[in-house]
């Protein structure tokens, strides 16, 4: 296979077809410039992508100082050389014009260019008259899931042990929150059970709110090169959507919004009926069974048809496809952690795992997915509201280790209370108590719910907000000061992807203009602000990205995450390796749990647990007596109705999500031309029954209404559950006339002026997906068609009538098989 | 049997003005996002309850009420919300936050002890039916106890080191 193809009209490319148990065969995709062959390349810089949990490994084709090009890397364990049309196309963001290029501050209400000095020492006066005046609860900080590793590791340590503020957290509490505190409900500890070589030997994968194709779409095409292959697997998918994972399912589950502790019930009360359980797992690695199994007695399938609204024979369906699977993987993503009741449905995707005794094994795997890039470093180095290491706020010995390692007084990292969440910070911020919040590479006048509170809280004038990103983006445009970031491919790191592996991302090109390295930033802030350890010393000893990544090492050292194993030059070698990476393990661990549950003794498990519903937390005592020898926890959950049903005023519910041609807020893919012409606009998608029953048509534009506010988009009418409303998220406006909000000659357009501010109270992460909504028609479209994809979930339910996704010669991707698969394949002939 | 009764009406009145208590907070702080969908949530437990004694209750002849009517007290919800949401960005609402938190905690730790009294007054009178509607409910109680518990430890710093 030596072929070029449109990479967004065939996103997944062609494919390699391969067989259960045998390695997944290469591809390598590459994608250069109009007018750049490969022999112009200069040089191919190693590095990782940051725009989607994958973390495909790619190198950077480089010349006269420009990045020209990407190209997959055949050797990394993750793509075995593919990448996604995100990776294909989205580097060219890098080189916009409209990037910053020097800082700016508010002057007389507008933002006017300065130096950096100016800038940093606007902040650093701020800072210091807040922690004197206010103390360092005055002090907020809100990050992202698309930094590097050092890069959290240093604002966590001038956050934590500088400043001594219990607000830092990162926009992974919106994608990722729930799989980390699920992880600890059920293993005691986060940290990935399964991988993404289990994709290689399940018989049976199972996708709970997962679009893979969209979302991961470098692993949907190792399941496509699956299911074309020998004995391949049988997928089960539960999204409401008709995703391309929905098609090629054998069993596709469509509930109702919210009502996924319901479904899930159901399914293991069938699975537990019928018997379908590993007894000697159960009694060796667990507690609390019984307790689930009374829990789940009468969640009969007929039961949960009701409240899903899915026939009770489909959920039988599953749970006879779920059961007998002999190798099980499971992976998870928004659809349940953006929803009602997150953590609780997703503990109990993890109890059918351990009920029927599948983790640890090639293929018996789950995979709680992250939604960012670098999601996983934020919750390893405490970026979000966890402590550094994995380690336990509400454990003091885990404190004073740390502070150890810091060389600070325990009681100078705050732990009376779990790390602040980001919505919570912003209600600080509302309420004012919190007086400065520094944002660091997100955008949450996009990407926050209610977008027009969001807006309100970040205008306020005696909130100091500092931004410091690539672009002056519509949470940019409300700051006080803003430093221009350089990104992916202008500075160096390491970076973890959903799967545990760690892979280094080095520098290729120089940032625009005077923008740093976000490492450079938060260093040069803790060198002015002073932070002292306790014998007098620079708090933080270290100066550039490799010596930070040694200092991360001598915090992760003896916690799960253990990256004492890892070097920058043995990850330029070999490529990614998954932690934990020491000693025992120096070429990395596959599974954590290959050898029984490890990390949930009370003396090291990272959280003593939640309570399912309420989120209280449990206390050391509690959790010893539920599980004094450290095993995998059962915890069962009963269903609770979501909180916003739909009304005769609002009789729609509304979801939102991620599709494949953008990421997060379009920062970066709406300025990569192939990516924004497949999808340059914000649609709503509608069953083709609801469309005709109510007379509507492809193309009308559409009133969008919720209690929070409203949005217009054109129709696209689908395969989607009737009564259901989907609008991609994150359409913003910096794009718009007006700059960064709806106004009179800009109607909203952004999926979250709509969205409702209620949290999981378990991990605190929002709810995007339970919305009830209004749809009005604004205007006939006239034969316009929706500026949505035909490629994907969006796909017309009348195929014929909409004009098909293509990319055309700017979008040309070669993909070319491996060279010795090609000489056997000849032999054979 | 009058001790028993005695109970089933402490429990009785207890779990009601825990309802009414849980519905006026998520209704006073609106704005506290979390505080009002739990505390909303939450009172649908002591709805059960109500349910659950005023069942049980009929065998010992009494004729206590069920649960109050899950909806709202409509416009005065309404004004009560608006102003919630008018004192939203200042920071003196924290106060009265703590001092509902407080109430709650202190209305469903009194519940738990009435819940405990009525589960021992039930073995001693190996009243099986009596020992499981204890048994059913009181653990919910004390969850609720554990969620005003650890609101309070969470906000308390914040709200107490800024005013």
């Amino acid at each position: 296979m030596d072929a070029s193809v449109d990479g967004i009209a065939q996103p997944w490319g062609s494919r390699t077809p391969f067989g259960r148990h045998e390695p997944w065969p290469v591809r390598v995709d590459t994608h250069l410039a109009a007018g750049v062959e490969p022999g112009m390349v200069e040089r191919w810089v190693q590095a990782a992508s940051i725009l989607h949990s994958d973390g495909d490994a790619m190198d950077i084709a480089v010349s006269g100082g420009h990045m020209v090009g990407v190209r997959g890397r055949s050797v990394d364990r993750v793509t075995r050389g593919r990448l996604g049309p995100k990776d294909l196309f989205g580097w060219q963001a890098n080189a916009s014009p409209d990037r910053l290029s020097r800082p700016l501050i508010r002057q007389d209400g507008r933002l006017v260019e300065c130096d950096w000095n100016t800038a940093m020492e606007r902040i650093v006066c701020r800072s210091k008259s807040l922690l004197d005046e206010r103390g360092p609860g005055s002090i907020g900080f809100y990050t992202t899931g698309q930094l590097f590793l050092e890069e959290y590791y240093t604002l966590a340590v001038l956050a934590r042990a500088g400043i001594g503020t219990n607000h830092l957290d990162g926009n992974t509490r919106l994608c990722t929150s729930t799989a980390a505190e699920a992880l600890k409900e059920s293993f005691g500890c986060d940290g990935q059970p399964g991988s993404y070589d289990d994709i290689d030997h399940a018989d049976v994968i199972a996708l709970f709110g997962h679009n893979i194709a969209e979302t991961q779409p470098v692993q949907w095409m190792r399941i496509l090169d699956r299911l074309e292959g020998r004995d391949p697997p049988r997928l089960v998918c539960v999204d409401p959507r008709p995703t391309q994972a929905a098609r090629r399912a054998a069993v596709h589950l469509a509930p109702r919004l919210g009502t996924n502790v319901a479904l899930l019930n159901a399914l293991l009360h069938e699975i537990l009926r019928t018997g379908r359980i590993d007894h000697d797992y159960i009694t060796a690695q667990t507690v609390c069974f019984d307790e689930l199994r009374a829990r789940v007695k009468d969640c009969s399938p007929e039961w949960a048809a009701e409240i899903c609204d899915v026939p009770a024979d489909r959920i039988r369906e599953a749970a006879e496809v779920v059961g007998s699977a002999d190798r099980l993987l499971s992976t998870v993503l928004q659809g349940v952690y953006q929803s009602h009741q997150a953590t609780a449905a997703v503990v109990q995707i993890n109890n059918l795992h351990l009920i029927r005794g599948m983790v640890g094994r090639p293929g018996a795997g789950v995979l709680q997915m992250n939604g960012q890039p670098t999601a996983q470093n934020t919750r390893e180095c405490g970026a979000n509201g966890d402590l550094p290491g994995f380690r336990n706020w509400d454990n003091d010995q885990h404190v004073t280790e740390l502070a150890k390692v810091w060389n600070v007084e325990p009681k100078t990292i705050p732990h009376y209370a779990p790390p602040t969440h980001a919505m919570q910070i912003f209600r600080y911020a509302e309420q004012g108590s919190v007086r400065m919040l520094w944002i660091s590479g997100t955008n949450p006048a996009v990407s926050l719910p209610e977008l027009s509170r969001i807006r309100s809280i970040l205008a306020q004038d005696r909130l100091f907000v500092v931004v410091q990103d690539l672009f002056l983006t519509e949470t940019a445009q409300l700051a006080d000061v803003v430093l221009p970031a350089a990104t992916w491919g202008e500075k160096t790191g390491t970076l973890t992807n959903a799967d545990r592996t760690v892979h280094l991302s080095d520098k290729a090109v120089e940032p625009p203009g005077e923008a740093k390295p976000d490492l450079e930033i938060f260093l040069d802030y803790a060198a002015r602000m002073d932070f002292r350890d306790k014998d007098g010393g620079p708090l933080i000893t270290w100066h550039d990205p490799e010596t930070t990544f040694e200092a991360w090492k001598r915090c992760s050292a003896g916690r799960p995450c253990d990256y004492t194993g890892l070097t920058y030059a043995g990850l330029r070698l070999a490529g990614g390796i998954q932690w934990p990476c020491n000693d025992e393990a120096p070429d990395g661990t596959e599974r954590l749990y290959a050898h029984g549950i490890s990390w949930a003794r009370p003396e090291v498990c990272e959280s003593y647990g939640k309570d399912l519903v309420t989120g209280a937390t449990n206390s050391v005592v509690e959790y010893r007596s539920l599980n004094p020898d450290g095993k995998a926890m059962l915890k069962a959950a009963d269903y609770l109705p979501p909180h916003e049903e739909p009304t005769e005023e609002y009789p729609f519910q509304l979801t939102t999500g991620r599709t494949i041609y953008h990421f997060h807020t379009r920062t970066k893919t709406g300025r990569a031309p192939q990516l924004n012409a497949a999808a340059p606009d914000v649609w709503v998608e509608v069953s083709a029954f609801d469309a005709g029953t109510l007379g509507f048509h492809e193309g009308d534009m559409m009133e969008v209404l919720t209690p929070r506010g409203g949005l217009r988009a054109r129709l696209r009418s689908t395969d989607i559950r009737p009564g259901l409303l989907f609008v991609p998220f994150h359409y913003g406006y910096w794009d718009t006339p007006a700059g960064h909000r709806p106004d009179d000659s800009t109607p909203g357009r952004a999926a979250n002026e709509t969205t409702i501010t209620d949290w999981d109270p378990v991990s605190k992460q929002p709810l995007f997906k339970t919305a009830a909504a209004a749809l009005r028609l604004v205007e006939r479209g006239d034969g316009a068609s929706a500026p949505a994809p035909t490629t994907a979930a969006s796909a017309p339910s009348r195929p014929g009538d909409v004009p098909a996704t293509m990319g055309g010669p700017s979008a040309r991707v070669s993909q070319v098989g491996d060279p010795a698969r090609h000489r056997h394949q000849g032999d054979s002939e | 049997m009058n001790g028993i009764k005695l109970i089933l009406r402490a429990v009785h009145h207890g779990e009601q003005h825990l309802v009414r208590e849980l519905v006026a907070v998520a209704e006073r702080h609106h704005t506290e996002h979390e505080i009002h969908h739990v505390a909303t949530d939450l009172a649908g437990w002591s709805r059960e309850h109500l349910q659950q004694v005023s069942d049980t209750a009929r065998d010992y002849d009494l004729a206590l009420t069920g649960p109050p009517d899950a909806s709202s007290s409509g416009f005065l919800m309404t004004l009560t919300e608006q102003a919630a949401e008018r004192a939203g960005c200042r920071p003196e609402p924290g106060l009265l936050l703590l001092r509902d938190l407080r109430e709650l905690h202190l209305s469903a730790s009194n519940n738990s002890l009435h819940w405990e009294m009525l589960a021992q007054a039930a073995q001693a009178t190996k009243d099986d039916k009596l020992l499981e509607l204890a048994s059913a409910c009181h653990p919910q109680t004390l969850r609720q106890v554990r969620w005003t518990n650890t609101m309070i430890k969470i906000l308390c710093p914040q709200i107490l080191t800024s005013l």
